[in-house]
């Protein structure tokens, strides 16, 4: 490889054609309430583990909803389903089945051959 | 802080506890935690208030903590809880009596469960007929015991020796209350005063003489939390859950802080002597920690009973500081001994002023 | 000459009367307060132009005065029967009224913020709803917390009791917001040195003239918009307030002491709507407003032929969609009369 001292630039635009919504589908199936998430943060100014790690439960929505499978598996293990998110929520949504779900789901795609 | 928003909350969220014929189940890590609590509890129900409770050796765990760590399934817990329920209607009983709140919050999930879903308690019946040929009647009460406390509050108050009063100042005792997550976070209307200003302990510290402390994470919880604890290396979210707790209420210089939780005292208990050692910072007076006690050995304390026989040597954040204020005489020498004067050993690892 | 009993003396009551009885008709307003106008006799100021609440109040007084109209203050319904094709209403004050036509106006009542007890409002002493902030705006209250200092830092929670499974209300009650940013003003021009910021999930200023206000409040006022919904308040050692929301935009967790926090509290249907509706067989929706035949082109029309809707005990509406609502209300009852007339 010929090295010129600078490099073709991924683009970091979300390319949404790439997006395959198995696994979103697979989980909205599974819990609809989740299709309900109005983005308000009530579950992350709440959160037990996101007060002291960088994690951000909200955001595990969008990460699903764009694709970005192994950025939500990394994300996902720092949930300590302790519950409290379900507590505030104002759509009433059932997160930690939500979060178990997530994992089931993502390790059961890696294993099964469709 | 107005009180008379508090009493309103209070009075929305009333709960029926059962007056007599308890069938009790233990906490199965906090005969280690707190040696003396639970016998404690029988002690005033029998000897003071003269109820009928009973125990039956045969019942376990609940298995909530493997329940709520993901290594037990919901149909095996749900088979263990009617297991104890099956223990109970063997004996005759119908008013269950929970020392723990996982087990308490779990008694309440599987309850509910099988109010929501007949055909699960249908299952159950079954699984459990066939593991072990027993049959069982849902409780008609289900109360967790410092709610049975809470009901004899006003008796155990009219037995006092002591009053949770400073003997030193004349004032009342700041006491702190911490209550346990499972006890009505999930279930508001299964708790004393519901989920968010809960009543349960706030109402024997006020009648046994105590000034209560709401100071901002009081919510907050102790930091437990089983996948925060369990796994060594998630260990840090504990500390640094309870060290927040710590930090919100040191401005407000509380005597004790008071739990109705396996989990809640030892971790509030423990931790205190692990940030000393880490950070070197002790949240009492005079460089001490802030004694943190069950409301077994709270109502033990007032009713005049020995805290050594209680088993308030085994705290690590020392309980002496509050002793003096309650005016409690105590020999130092007989901490560690035992009844029969033999010693059962110091901790090596000492804490909080000690 | 055709009677109809209008339920409720608010603004949607007053109006509707008014406009029915220009059209030729005779007019009987049933209030359960002494005075009409309801719940705008408890405002200061009005969005989005800051025109005084008694303003308004005076010219709905003056047409009680100047129109030939009859009010029944301190009055409820306790029964309504049919009866062909009229209705006899039996009232508190033991009167029995005949009338051709109904309107129920029965307006709205505000969310009880004590159901959201995670906020600790009447536990912490300074917490308030946006409607204890309307008294206190008035000229000569005074604004002081704890210690008699001025609020240093202010903030406003939207959305209180509405779009909230938590307490059954999904709807948006369509108000608050711009309440938020009117108050939020009337805030900073009392107090110039406070920081005021707003935790919205969104910001809905569909009204004319609400979306300038919005600008406004942060050109000119420096009202400060966090997008985040408080998950909770509490007290600190000083009667200041630490609240928690998580910066959504941020992605991260906020907390912030403030000495004033103000509840921008929703609307829901209430008792004297439910009651009237079950009284004359009206439906209600799941929200608990009053169910109208449809939401476009008869949203003044129950289902019970000669009973009609007007204003806020529909929907969450605001003093001017209530005014435009009441006078429709009263075209639909006209139409009605004229064709039973034929």
């Amino acid at each position: 490889m010929k090295e010129f001292g600078y490099t073709i630039i991924k683009q970091r635009t979300i390319d949404y054609d790439q997006f395959n919504g198995r696994l979103l589908n697979e989980i909205l199936l599974m819990e609809p309430s989740f299709k309900v998430c109005l983005s308000c943060g009530g579950c992350t100014a709440t959160c037990s583990a996101g007060d002291l790690v960088n994690f951000n439960i909200r955001r595990m929505n969008l990460l699903l909803r764009r694709g970005e499978t192994a950025e939500l598996e990394s994300e996902i293990q720092k949930c300590m389903l302790c519950g409290k998110c379900m507590l505030v929520c104002p759509r009433g949504i059932n997160l930690r089945n939500v979060i178990m779900l997530i994992k089931k789901n993502i390790s059961r795609n890696k294993t099964t051959k469709y | 802080m107005k009180k008379e928003g508090k009493i309103q909350v209070w009075q929305d969220y009333q709960k029926e506890i059962a007056s007599d014929h308890y069938f009790y189940v233990r906490s199965c890590i906090r005969q280690n935690f707190f040696p003396g609590s639970e016998q404690t509890f029988l002690k005033i129900l029998r000897e003071e208030l003269n109820r009928d409770i009973y125990e039956n050796p045969h019942h376990t765990t609940c298995s909530g903590i493997g329940y709520h760590s993901d290594v037990v399934p919901f149909d095996t817990i749900q088979t263990i809880v009617a297991r104890q329920f099956a223990l109970m209607t063997e004996a005759g009983y119908k008013n269950l009596a929970v020392s723990c709140i996982t087990s308490f919050g779990i008694y309440n999930e599987i309850i509910e469960t099988w109010k929501e879903f007949p055909a699960e308690l249908e299952k159950v019946r079954s699984l459990l007929k066939k593991a072990t040929g027993r049959e069982f009647e849902v409780p008609e009460n289900v109360a967790h015991a410092s709610d049975i406390i809470y009901k004899f509050k006003e008796d155990i108050a009219g037995k006092k020796k002591f009053s949770l009063i400073n003997q030193l100042t004349g004032k009342p005792l700041k006491i702190v209350e911490h209550i346990g997550c499972h006890y009505s976070k999930m279930f508001p209307c299964k708790g004393v005063g519901g989920a968010e200003f809960p009543h349960v302990l706030v109402g024997m510290i006020e009648s046994w003489g105590g000034e209560v402390i709401d100071y901002p994470e009081r919510r907050h919880c102790c930091g437990f939390g089983f996948r925060q604890y369990l796994v060594m290396s998630n260990r840090g979210y504990s500390l640094s859950n309870s060290r927040k707790k710590f930090e919100s209420m040191e401005p407000y210089k509380p005597d004790a802080i008071l739990c109705n939780c396996p989990g809640c005292p030892m971790f509030l208990d423990r931790w205190q002597y692990v940030i000393e050692e880490m950070e070197g910072k002790t949240y009492g007076e005079n460089g001490h920690g802030i004694p943190v006690v069950t409301y077994e050995e709270l109502a033990g304390l007032v009713l005049g009973y020995n805290p050594w026989d209680m088993g308030m040597q085994m705290h690590q954040t020392n309980v002496e500081p509050l002793l003096d204020k309650l005016g409690i005489t105590y020999d130092p020498k007989l901490k560690y001994a035992r009844k029969d004067g033999k010693m059962i050993g110091s901790p090596m690892m000492v804490g909080c002023g000690c | 000459m055709k009677h109809i009993v209008i339920i409720g003396g608010g603004i949607a009551g007053i109006e509707t009367a008014s406009a029915l009885t220009d059209a030729g008709h005779w007019v009987t307003v049933i209030e359960k307060d002494t005075r009409v106008g309801g719940k705008l006799n408890n405002w200061s100021y009005l969005f989005p132009d800051f025109t005084p609440a008694e303003k308004i109040a005076e010219s709905l007084l003056e047409k009680c005065r100047e129109k030939d109209f009859s009010i029944l203050p301190d009055t409820e319904v306790k029964a309504i029967i049919r009866n062909q094709d009229k209705f006899n209403i039996h009232t508190s004050g033991n009167q029995n009224l005949e009338a051709d036509a109904i309107v129920l106006a029965t307006g709205y009542e505000l969310f009880d913020a004590r159901r959201k007890e995670e906020y600790g409002y009447k536990i912490y002493d300074q917490v308030v709803t946006s409607a204890d902030l309307e008294q206190l705006l008035r000229p000569g209250e005074s604004l002081t917390v704890a210690a008699g200092k001025n609020p240093k830092r202010i903030a406003f929670v939207h959305c209180v009791g509405s779009r909230d499974e938590k307490t059954g209300n999904h709807y948006c009650s369509k108000v608050c917001c711009i309440t938020g940013v009117k108050q939020a003003i009337e805030l900073k021009k009392r107090l110039p040195e406070a920081e005021i910021f707003c935790f919205y999930m969104d910001l809905r200023m569909y009204g004319k003239h609400f979306e300038e206000l919005y600008r406004e409040a942060q050109e000119k006022y420096d009202i400060q918009f966090i997008r985040g919904r408080l998950s909770e308040a509490s007290e600190k050692i000083d009667k200041s307030l630490l609240i928690k929301a998580e910066d959504t935009l941020s992605g991260r967790p906020l907390k912030m002491n403030v000495d004033l926090l103000v509840l921008l509290v929703g609307m829901e249907a209430g008792k004297g709507t439910a009651s009237a509706a079950f009284s004359c067989g009206v439906n209600c929706e799941e929200s608990g407003f009053l169910k109208s035949m449809d939401s476009l082109l008869r949203s003044n029309i129950s289902q019970q032929e000669g009973i009609f809707l007007a204003g806020s005990c529909t929907a969450p509406m605001s003093l001017n969609d209530t005014l435009l609502h009441a006078r429709s209300a009263a075209i639909e009852v006209n139409n009605y009369l004229k064709k039973s007339i034929k």
